[in-house]
């Protein structure tokens, strides 16, 4: 008898009779298959679109910046847009790894790699538009403290957009080494399964000859423990710093103090519905239902309408604080964004982010997957919308009449955003093929708590009274360790 | 680095492992190590490690990114090349706020990180003996150094008696290696030899 008892008002984190053995075999198999025709066809599509992404930005780099619809009126067009919708995209990964972690939700095992490695790609995604919206991306390593033959002159460690750089290297960069760190167990495991030599040798050197001794499962726990600790932070500092680009200068729409939260509550929120369109996916393919559940999808969606209902209120307030301060120039660029020539998406941003989350208080919408899968993209389109709204109806028509401008994409800038998509895809699909899609180690860890069989044969004790509990427990071993853990000292 | 004999016993559940941990030690032979596929809670006390300083090691790392911002902006914008932007003084610690907690965050995960691959002794490439197939599987597997303490029939005997679905003598390097992984072969004529 397993003494780690949890209630049964607790849906089980992994359905069906699983054994460790079991875990490792659904989870494994699916790298040692030859992938389906699904995954072919998935991935040359994604090439594609990355090869469209690269000669449209080939192209921009060529030419010049001018084959872009953006203007001197309207700076930041669609590339910025796409940039903070990206990299918004990115916190929920860690969200679910750090902040999850550190609040004990089991859930998150199931569902924490593929979250992780949603935010190595996207984070990647949002990397390129500020590089390329250079122009001369050949001198795009002035922006690093470099000693150089100007003087040396530094780059301007005041300004927000230099805090972006050092924001954005520092989380891929802790990002990555957190999913890593998490991985090499698990390519241990497929390592000590491969059958063939190349297998082996290659999951051999990525598993860094980790053997899982007690001494390095320790330091890993201190390790992951600590790297959760600085993520949160961290996850929640990268968006109030992009938030900062805007909130710091003195644009009407922009110069607002809430952005920071309201930035972030919009990032988390765009990006658990990225994770569940790829969830929904993912688990279907890779036939991973048990392991990724219903109830998984529910968590999620619950977040979802939390994050939503936050940006609501945002919005909301928004406009108040723009009547409310009684400035002409605030109150004059949000009835612009209302019913000026945007107005489109304004509304498809408020239709989107605010009113249709509100589905999700229905129980049955929250655990219906088709509808899942449909209210992610709706709201990875309304979250988009928010950025465009934010970025070019803010700007569009500014303080002279003279110069108010209107702007639309052109199609290297549609190219570009096309390419990070198929960026995204590429490396998902080669994610999705060759890693282990779920945290093996971790799903081991919580099986015998979560595990639907487990939770299942511990049903009688529902019945039992304390006492009895203990005294079956106390008569079953002499171990008193094992009690410890159960807590049925206390 | 050298190669030593194993007495090798592998566990197909916790709740067998930590009674057998327990006998083990009380019986005065000393674990080489436990191997399992995934963190067991407790296995380290009840093996007797002490806990880890790895925590301690990342919070220095972060003082050094700290220090590291703050001191070198600071010597850039007061006295390498002073510019006055955007009306802030030269002196301007509270801009500097985001990028000093950045480079804290950065030199505390990097750091932390090299530190864990240091200690536990893994790298790419890096090599070494997995005394089970399945111990990253579902088995846990307690290794014990044979020796003049420590006589093979004696502790062989115990292990059997302590609940082990498998136990074998193997002869294994004791630490890393680099090299292909399929040392297999030459694992196998020394076991048998």
């Amino acid at each position: 008898m397993h003494l780690k008892y949890e209630s049964f008002i607790r849906e089980p984190l992994v359905d069906g009779d699983k054994t460790y053995h079991q875990v490792s075999e659904d989870i494994i198999s699916p790298i040692e298959r030859k992938p389906g025709r699904m995954w072919y066809v998935g991935f040359v599509f994604s090439l594609i679109l990355l090869g469209y992404g690269l000669f449209s930005v080939t192209w921009a780099v060529y030419w010049g910046l001018g084959t872009w619809g953006v203007n001197r009126t309207i700076g930041w067009g669609w590339d910025i847009t796409n940039f903070v919708w990206w990299i918004g995209i990115g916190h929920a990964g860690t969200l679910i790894s750090a902040i999850l972690l550190l609040f004990r939700q089991g859930w998150r095992t199931g569902v924490n790699r593929a979250a992780e490695a949603m935010t190595i790609f996207a984070v990647m995604c949002a990397g390129q538009f500020p590089i390329f919206h250079m122009g001369r991306v050949w001198d795009g390593f002035w922006v690093l403290p470099l000693p150089n033959t100007r003087g040396t002159l530094w780059p301007n460690f005041d300004s927000p957009l230099l805090w972006d750089v050092f924001a954005i290297s520092t989380y891929f960069t802790v990002s990555l080494l957190f999913w890593y760190s998490g991985l090499v167990p698990d390519f241990a495991l497929i390592r000590d399964r491969a059958t063939t030599k190349f297998r082996k040798m290659a999951y051999g050197l990525a598993s860094f000859g980790w053997t899982g001794t007690a001494k390095s499962w320790q330091r890993a726990e201190a390790l992951w423990l600590v790297l959760a600790g600085l993520s949160t932070p961290l996850v929640l500092s990268v968006h109030t710093i992009v938030s900062f680009d805007f909130a710091t200068s003195v644009i009407p729409g922009w110069h607002t103090t809430i952005f920071p939260p309201y930035f972030v509550a919009g990032a988390v929120f765009s990006g658990f519905a990225m994770v569940n369109t790829l969830l929904v996916l993912t688990r279907k393919i890779l036939h991973l239902e048990e392991y990724i559940t219903t109830g998984h999808l529910e968590a999620m969606n619950k977040i979802i309408l939390l994050t939503g209902s936050i940006v609501g209120v945002a919005y909301i307030t928004e406009l108040f604080i723009a009547w409310y301060s009684q400035s002409w120039g605030e109150q004059a660029a949000f009835k612009w964004r209302i019913m000026g020539p945007y107005w489109w998406s304004y509304w498809a941003m408020m239709t989107c982010n605010v009113v249709s989350p509100q589905l999700f208080w229905v129980k049955k919408l929250r655990r219906n997957v088709p509808f899942t899968f449909v209210m992610s993209i709706v709201v990875n389109i309304g979250m988009w919308f928010e950025r465009f709204v934010i970025i070019v109806t803010s700007t569009y028509r500014d303080w002279i009449p003279g110069s108010w401008s209107y702007y639309s994409p052109t199609w290297p800038e549609v190219g570009f955003y096309l390419g990070t998509f198929g960026l995204f895809f590429t490396c998902y699909f080669l994610f999705a093929k060759y890693f282990p899609v779920v945290a093996v180690h971790e799903i081991k860890f919580v099986l015998k708590t979560s595990g639907d069989n487990y939770k299942r044969s511990m049903e009688k004790l529902e019945t039992q009274s304390e006492d009895e509990f203990i005294h079956i427990a106390t008569t079953h071993h002499d171990d008193d360790h094992v009690l410890e853990g159960a807590g049925a000292h206390h | 680095m050298a190669i030593k004999k194993f007495a090798v016993a592998a566990y197909d559940d916790e709740e067998v492992l930590f009674p057998a941990v327990k006998k083990v030690r009380k019986n005065g032979y000393k674990i080489h190590d436990i191997y399992t596929p995934f963190a067991v809670h407790g296995l380290d006390e009840a093996m007797g490690l002490k806990g880890t300083d790895l925590h301690i090691a990342g919070f220095i790392y972060g003082l050094c990114g700290t220090s590291t911002a703050v001191g070198f902006i600071s010597w850039i914008f007061t006295s390498d090349w002073p510019i006055i932007y955007g009306g802030k003084p030269h002196f301007a610690l509270p801009a500097w706020i985001p990028i000093t907690f950045e480079l804290t965050v950065l030199f505390a995960a990097v750091g932390m990180t090299l530190t864990f691959c240091y200690l536990n002794q893994i790298m790419p490439g890096v090599k070494k003996h997995v005394f089970h197939p399945r111990q990253s599987d579902d088995l846990f597997v307690m290794a014990i150094e044979i020796n003049n303490h420590t006589p093979e029939n004696e502790v062989m005997a115990f292990l059997k008696a302590t609940g082990a679905k498998e136990t074998s003598v193997q002869m294994a390097e004791e630490g890393w290696w680099y090299g292909r992984w399929d040392k297999k072969e030459a694992y196998e004529a020394l076991n048998a030899g």
